[in-house]
């Protein structure tokens, strides 16, 4: 399994035809205390950088996007009745969800952790 | 590129200013922003704790963006009674008033703190007034347009500005300054710490016992540091303050007050005195009475929301196929435990009780018109 970062804050973990999605540990510290997360419908399809999910601080409305184009094809149930899964455990439990990707090809232009630690670092 | 253009330019590139206790908030690790022209702290430690803390213990907000004005000279209280419908000449030494400024339509310009001084604060200032930070300049210049000259206005921005708010407040507060202990709310004096001429109010902004503390801004650093070294005392920003205020059923001025909106919609009669609705004589006064006699066209209300989405300011609200009004502040709200907002709604849909819908993302939610506050005051109102 390989796991790609994004420069708006998302990791994706693939295996197989499948990517799990989430926002970065550093994304959620950013955002503050996560009061709800707004998932996708499940057999969604999105395109690269389409709105995919919401979260909602105490503060504020936050868009996620897709990162790569593909279809939901499930989503972190637990996130309703414990949206701060994402504050406590965003890389792990914290997931919003799981595509079937559409165009491998995308994955390639993505940060690995190391360069997305120096990203992180420049900020 | 046009000269609107350019103006509009410089004025984002104007830098915000400083805190007196900038360096101090960014030591104890607050996230800072740009608000009212200032870099303040948003939060410490997060939004939800800070707002639990104060709840339980007590925390410290620096509010020294807000404009602290001292009023003196003949006449001042007749001036001040064409600027503000409160009762200024029956405003004893000490008392403190909430009120504000009204422009010739009946529309809100500010909302604000007045008080009577006494005991020789400000260098024997009559009045003392806070206003909202973001608003200040255009008060001040409404101000001296509108008051004689005999009346002497001084902008105190050598003055900082703490507030002090919790269940642990008075605790707190007397263990640096024992005579606070007999302040009730609205109730202002002039105490001396180490040296340090203290104005102190006791209210504040968040619905619980607290105080409000004056004081020059070279001593703020030893007054924060004297404060939060107490147990029962932690700093809390700007963040958790808002979601404080909202769950008090306060209005924020420039979202749920505005200059498009008025007092008696805003559900704010009780500011407006008796006498001063009988006799008038205030910038504002016909709307107030029109507003009395055929009440308002919409209303400041409370709205309860069903679920865990909040809904927020500009999010519109529906009866059936109808807007009928609009979401100017809400959010999550911690001591709730769920979503709150608040609104303005035409009058028919205003009650309490009234189901409404909250369009959020496209989505309708399902609303109801609560009564405020959404966490019951806890102010100390007798000795």
């Amino acid at each position: 399994m390989s796991r790609y970062f994004t420069d708006e804050h998302e990791w994706i973990d693939v295996e197989g035809e499948i990517a799990t999605v989430g926002i970065t540990d550093y994304a959620q510290e950013q955002l503050g205390d996560i009061v709800f997360v707004e998932l996708p419908a499940e057999g969604t399809t999105f395109e690269k950088g389409d709105d995919a999910a919401v979260v909602e601080s105490v503060k504020a409305a936050s868009d996620v996007y897709a990162p790569i184009s593909g279809e939901v094809v499930e989503t972190n149930s637990a996130l309703e009745d414990e949206p701060a899964l994402v504050n406590s455990d965003a890389e792990e439990d914290g997931w919003f969800f799981k595509l079937r990707v559409t165009d491998a090809s995308e994955l390639e232009g993505l940060m690995n952790e190391a360069a997305y630690k120096k990203f992180v670092a420049s900020l | 590129m046009s000269g609107n253009d350019d103006i509009a330019h410089l004025e984002e590139e104007l830098p915000l200013q400083d805190l007196p206790l900038d360096g101090w908030h960014r030591a104890r690790g607050a996230r800072m922003v740009g608000f009212a022209g200032y870099h303040m702290p948003i939060q410490y430690e997060g939004i939800m704790a800070e707002h639990a803390w104060t709840r339980e213990h007590a925390g410290l907000f620096d509010v020294s963006h807000m404009g602290q004005i001292g009023f003196s000279g003949e006449g001042v209280d007749d001036a001040l009674e064409i600027l503000l419908p409160s009762d200024i000449k029956g405003l004893k030494p000490f008392r403190q008033r909430y009120s504000m400024l009204l422009d010739e339509e009946g529309g809100i310009l500010d909302d604000l703190m007045v008080s009577r001084l006494g005991d020789g604060a400000f260098d024997g200032a009559d009045i003392y007034m806070v206003v909202n930070g973001a608003t200040k300049y255009d008060d001040i210049g409404w101000m001296i347009e509108h008051l004689p000259d005999e009346v002497v206005m001084n902008h105190m921005d050598e003055q900082a500005l703490l507030a002090l708010q919790g269940p642990e407040a008075g605790e707190a507060m007397a263990t640096l300054v024992p005579e606070t202990a007999d302040l009730i709310f609205m109730q202002s004096g002039l105490f001396t710490w180490r040296g340090v001429p203290l104005w102190i109010s006791r209210s504040g902004y968040t619905g619980e016992d607290g105080f409000e503390i004056s004081l020059p801004a070279a001593d703020v650093t030893l007054l924060a540091d004297a404060l939060c070294a107490l147990p029962q005392v932690k700093p809390i920003g700007l963040g958790a303050r808002d979601s404080l205020r909202l769950e008090a059923g306060l209005p924020l001025y420039g979202h749920d007050l505005t200059p498009a909106v008025s007092t008696i919609g805003a559900d704010l009669g009780f500011a407006i005195h008796k006498r001063r609705r009988e006799e008038g004589g205030f910038i504002g006064h016909a709307r107030v009475m029109k507003e009395l006699a055929d009440g308002p066209g919409s209303k400041r209300v409370g709205l309860r929301i069903e679920g865990r989405l909040p809904a927020r300011e500009g999010a519109t609200i529906h009866a059936g196929g109808a807007q009928v009004g609009e979401v100017t502040s809400g959010g999550f709200a911690p001591t709730v435990g769920a979503p709150i907002a608040m609104g303005w709604v035409s009058l028919p849909h205003s009650a309490i009780g009234t189901a409404l819908e909250i369009e959020v993302r496209g989505k309708r939610i399902a609303a109801e018109v609560a009564p405020m506050p959404f966490v019951p005051h806890r102010y100390r109102r007798k000795a």
